[in-house]
């Protein structure tokens, strides 16, 4: 580790993992939502892995179910990037800052400052700045706040042109500003004594008494931003993320006949002749792609397959899930663990859970039990 | 010798059939790959006795030249059109063309309405209408459900005769199960009965006691004004058959037909097969087929057609000159004379065949819009020269001729 990172101390984490993830069933049904693989990683392991290039040394993961293989899983993976993982269990959902307080003896044992963030974002994590404005700045907290185009369904942050929040105001009918709390913070541990342990929200009951005292400032997030649980926005963060991995030339997109756009293949997915693969498409680990199958915007999960002539736009495929030939699903259709789409049926918009065969078109969005 | 006279109506007619029907004349149009007609000029040209096959009709002779045509080189029999001169009505033709019919002095004529389809039993019916010296008409008739029997004429007839005691058609409640298959045996004394049928309809048309319902004092219903009233006359028989009987009304029965047909006709199947091929399927020999398309069941596909690499049709029938691109895939739809479906394209339709778990079921010939003014699920038509986009969906919709689409439609008529 190179010495500027080593200035920053030991930094802890918390992320904010929550409930079980209905909003992405029915994927969740199957596997935690953290361990859902965007782009062929773990949801988590994005957010780690920028936590640990940022000199983060400890995450601890506020999670209110217990999931004895996620915590094996994560911590087997998470231990390979030299950065030990606690688990943090509410015996009652807490909220978004609740668990700051069940945590409160980890976060204040040292008096650096710590980062919170959402389980479900995916952007280019600027950990490393939002440490460096906090502690440039001195205030007790720093949340990273991203432009959006419709403010008016979230709630926005008005802040001065030096970054100090003046307020919060939830789903603004006039246009007040089009910056938008992004998920992301750093929180200096006097923080902690703002915080009562209960079910309590960071951003109704924390933030605005912290602005209102001139302690809360802003970094604006460059690049992409997208909350990616549920599936619609699962596939529209995916675009996001491919391209911005297009934008830094990343050697990770894979490049090939029949490949149209930006397109993530991992190497042990084997993908047939004359098939049309992408744009904005990930396939991920022992994946069949069949002869013929044409696939945009959408998500296969590990050992899922895809049979000939198949035609996907918009779908996420769930783990060991077998599309038939012949078969056109579109419209934001995901498909659980396991499930198989005979030749020749049509799924627009279709949730299908786990171990289901579908032998009859669904022609209209639906959820199959 | 015998004769035989099939009734074809005239563009008028069969309307129900578009757009299916707006390209070639409802009669001509190719269920297992040869003309709707054909299957009965075949049905007839199989008995030794029967001579002469006259189509009558209100198409224009430039219509069906071409037809009768390759038919004369086709059947070792005299084929001939006759066209009104204006629509006359099932009866009105008939009488019309009754010099024609009587020439040469036939023992009995056989009558085929143009639009059934069935194994016709034409011997069977020929033998029964000669046990009976008495008989001026053989009725073919078939057991319909209950409920779907009124749409058709009915029948009441003695259980040891099969003499016809009652016959109506389209009721409006409930008469009988016994239908009338529309193929009938007739012996030359019919034209005294239809000359006593036609002197009604003109006194009643020049009285003006008929409320001028008919356009023309030579319109005559074969059905009403002679079936009916022979009805109870020891003069008219039913023949009951158990054989596959169909009408051919709504462009969705064509499909129907088509599977029947080809199971009837499995001699015209390609051998050897270009490519995977779930029987039974018509392939004509100029279509160019990729060897790797999956083809049937219950296809038809028509002179010049191309059909690409990973192409998947089932249930459908593709005409003259049409084209498949790669992967699409096409079901219960019927692809128009030089339309093209774009690659992974899917153009999709209902099926509408009879209900399977009812004895005796018809098709249903729904109305094209329900009560509520919405289009009823039905198979998917592409008018002629119509274009499908690449990687669209085309659901239980009908293309016009000539639409070069640039979306999905599902649900649509497109005009």
């Amino acid at each position: 580790m190179c010495g500027s990172d080593k200035k920053l101390g030991d930094i802890r984490a918390l992320i904010l993992v929550g409930g079980y993830g209905t909003r992405l069933r029915p994927l969740t049904l199957s596997r935690p939502k953290p361990l859902v693989e965007f782009a062929n990683k773990p949801i988590l392991l994005h957010q780690i892995e920028a936590l640990v290039d940022a000199g983060v040394t400890q995450v601890i993961l506020a999670v209110s179910y217990r999931a004895e293989d996620m915590e094996k899983e994560l911590t087997e993976e998470v231990s390979k990037l030299g950065v030990s993982l606690t688990f943090s269990h509410e015996t009652e959902p807490l909220g978004t800052a609740g668990p700051l307080a069940l945590a409160r003896e980890i976060l204040s044992a040292s008096p650096e400052p710590f980062f919170v963030l959402n389980s479900d974002v995916i952007c280019e994590f600027p950990f490393k700045e939002l440490a460096k404005y906090h502690r440039s700045h001195g205030k007790e907290g720093t949340i990273v706040v991203t432009k959006v185009e419709e403010p008016s369904k979230y709630g926005v942050v008005v802040y001065k042109e030096d970054g100090q929040i003046e307020s919060f105001i939830e789903k603004p009918q006039e246009f007040i500003s089009n910056k938008i709390n992004a998920g992301m913070y750093i929180l200096n541990p006097s923080v902690l004594n703002r915080i009562e342990l209960r079910p309590t929200s960071i951003e109704k009951e924390v933030f605005p008494f912290m602005a209102r005292d001139g302690q809360l400032h802003a970094l604006e997030l460059q690049g992409f931003w997208m909350d990616v649980g549920q599936p619609k926005d699962f596939l529209t963060g995916m675009c996001l993320y491919l391209t911005s991995l297009r934008q830094k030339n990343s050697n990770k997109l894979y490049e090939g006949p029949g490949v149209v756009g930006n397109v993530l293949i991992d190497p042990t997915a084997t993908i047939g002749k004359g098939c049309r693969i992408g744009p904005n498409v990930t396939i991920g680990p022992d994946v069949v792609i069949e002869d013929g199958a044409c696939i945009k915007r959408s998500t296969i999960l590990r050992g899922a397959c895809v049979r000939q002539h198949a035609w996907l736009d918009g779908c996420i495929v769930g783990w060991r899930s077998v599309v038939g030939r012949w078969v056109r699903m579109e419209n934001c259709t995901v498909l659980g663990e396991d499930v198989i789409v005979k030749d020749e049926i049509y799924v627009n918009g279709g949730q299908v859970l786990p171990h289901k065969s579908i032998q009859l078109s669904v022609p209209e969005p639906q959820i199959i039990m | 010798m015998l004769k035989a006279v099939i009734l074809i109506g005239g563009p008028q007619k069969g309307t129900r059939f578009r757009p299916l029907s707006l390209d070639t004349p409802k009669p001509l149009f190719p269920i297992a790959g040869v003309p709707l007609i054909q299957h009965h000029i075949e049905a007839c040209a199989k008995l030794e006795e029967c001579k002469e096959i006259l189509i009558i009709g209100s198409y224009t002779t430039a219509h069906m030249a071409q037809f009768v045509s390759d038919m004369q080189k086709e059947y070792p029999i005299i084929i001939r059109y006759l066209q009104e001169f204006t629509p006359l009505g099932t009866g009105g033709g008939l009488y019309l063309f009754r010099d024609q019919i009587r020439a040469g002095n036939p023992s009995a004529f056989f009558l085929l309405n143009g639009d059934v389809c069935a194994d016709f039993g034409l011997k069977e019916l020929w033998t029964f209408h000669n046990e009976r010296s008495d008989a001026l008409v053989t009725i073919m008739g078939t057991e319909a459900t209950r409920q779907q029997s009124v749409h058709y004429g009915c029948m009441v007839c003695d259980t040891v005769t099969k003499a016809v005691n009652h016959y109506v058609e389209k009721p409006n409640s409930y008469v009988s199960t016994l239908i009338n298959c529309g193929v009938y045996v007739c012996s030359l004394q019919v034209f005294h009965t239809m000359a006593d049928a036609f002197q009604r309809k003109q006194d009643g048309f020049y009285s003006g006691t008929n409320g001028n319902s008919s356009p023309h004092p030579g319109y005559m219903s074969w059905e009403q004004d002679v079936l009916a009233p022979l009805a109870g006359t020891k003069k008219l028989y039913a023949m009951q058959v158990t054989s596959w009987w169909s009408q051919v009304k709504t462009a969705g029965s064509a499909i129907y037909a088509n599977r029947h047909y080809l199971e009837l006709h499995r001699e015209r199947q390609a051998v050897p097969a270009p490519c995977h091929i779930l029987p039974d399927v018509f392939l004509h020999p100029t279509a160019i087929v990729d060897s790797t398309a999956v083809i049937g069941p219950n296809v038809s596909i028509g002179a010049g057609v191309t059909i690409k690499a990973g192409v998947r049709i089932k249930e459908s029938i593709v005409l003259n000159h049409a084209t498949i691109n790669e992967h699409a895939l096409v079901m219960y739809s019927v692809v128009g004379q030089d339309a093209s479906v774009g690659e992974w394209s899917r153009v999709e339709g209902t099926p509408s065949d009879p209900d399977p778990n009812k004895p005796f079921a018809k098709m249903d010939n729904t109305p094209l819009f329900n009560s509520d003014g919405r289009l009823n699920p039905s198979i998917t038509i592409l008018g002629a020269s119509v274009v499908v986009p690449a990687e669209t969906i085309l659901l239980n919709s009908i293309v016009l001729p000539h639409k070069h689409l640039t979306r999905s439609f599902k649900h649509e008529i497109i005009l």
